[in-house]
């Protein structure tokens, strides 16, 4: 299998996400997104950055090309796609995932360890992990708070379709733990299917074990699992 | 000259060529009511913090699009499918169109 890693003008995580995906045997390639997706691609990726300096809204921009068609398409043949961060905002903004990811409560860019609490471990991102495990992911958004309506978001509640949410160490809920103000401290949610996936913060900084910590690396195993 | 006719309108139907009008639309986006606006509250304590005295911010986004078209109609709807495609995010935002002839 091949996981496309699509680098649009201004994505900066597309080589951390390469080699994460390469650590855990999982054959990826960056694809430069008016290249569109190669033959035989059977996972994508959406990696962060600043794609198109975030101009009108983060994401806005880079959901406009051509390639999103082919990734909605793939999306709809139960190819797993995740995105990461920028790549969670251009998921939003193509109309992958619902919702928006928009200006942090502290009008802020922050950057910084946060804990997350898995919502369902039976999807191919959190396999790997029991339902209510709490991960140490960092993030690194200005634009990351979860907004949508509060009907829509507890339809998406009642549909299991919340991934992750922010949580304390001990997988509690609350306002401090939430650190950009989403929406019921909302992180990442699923698209229509469950091979669809998209977390504001970054799995593939916490992969490498030089790095200490490996808590991510279940969530990018989801492209094998999704695969099987 | 025939009293009654557009004589655009006229043209257009013998010709078969439109005349075209320049307009300048001007799209205005809000965030829906009850969406926080972290950089409007920003701004809002700083004019405080500035001495001046007021009870609350909004801000918005304004687009002015200088376009061709038949008819105000036609410009409009032109530029409400922009609003709605791209300049917009339906989920967080409302908007209005204002067109007027350039």
């Amino acid at each position: 299998m091949t996981v496309a890693i699509v680098r649009f003008g201004g994505s900066n995580c597309d080589r951390d996400a390469e080699r994460a995906l390469e650590h855990l045997e999982i054959d990826a390639e960056i694809v430069w997104h008016e290249d569109g997706l190669p033959d035989g691609t059977t996972g994508i990726m959406l990696p962060g950055g600043f794609s198109y300096g975030d101009y009108l809204r983060a994401g806005a921009m880079a959901a406009q090309s051509p390639i999103m068609d082919e990734v909605r398409e793939a999306a709809g043949e139960g190819v797993p796609i995740l995105g990461v961060c920028n790549g969670a905002q251009v998921g939003c903004e193509s109309g992958l995932t619902e919702g928006a990811f928009t200006t942090n409560e502290s009008a802020r860019f922050q950057c910084e360890p946060v804990y997350l609490r898995v919502e369902r471990a039976d999807t191919p991102w959190t396999e790997r992990y029991e339902e209510g495990d709490v991960i140490e992911v960092p993030i690194a958004h200005g634009e990351g708070r979860y907004e949508i309506t509060d009907e829509r978001l507890e339809e998406l509640e009642d549909d299991g379709r919340i991934l992750f949410r922010y949580c304390t160490e001990d997988g509690e809920l609350t306002d401090e733990a939430n650190p950009n103000g989403s929406k019921h401290n909302v992180a990442g949610v699923l698209g229509d299917r469950e091979t669809v996936a998209v977390l504001m913060p970054h799995p593939e900084r916490v992969t490498l074990p030089d790095i200490g910590n490996t808590d991510g690396q279940g969530v990018l195993e989801g492209f094998e699992r999704a695969d099987a | 000259m025939y009293h009654g006719v557009n004589p655009k309108a006229f043209l257009s139907t013998v010709t078969g060529f439109h005349l075209m009008t320049a307009y300048t639309a001007t799209v205005t986006i809000r965030l829906k009511h009850g969406v926080l606006d972290p950089e409007a509250e920003t701004t809002r304590r700083a004019l405080e913090r500035l001495g001046f005295d007021l009870e609350d911010l909004r801000s918005a986004d304004r687009f002015e699009i200088d376009l061709e078209a038949e008819d105000a109609g036609e410009a409009t709807e032109r530029v409400d499918e922009m609003a709605q495609r791209l300049l917009a995010n339906p989920t967080i935002h409302d908007y209005d169109v204002e067109v007027d002839e350039r």
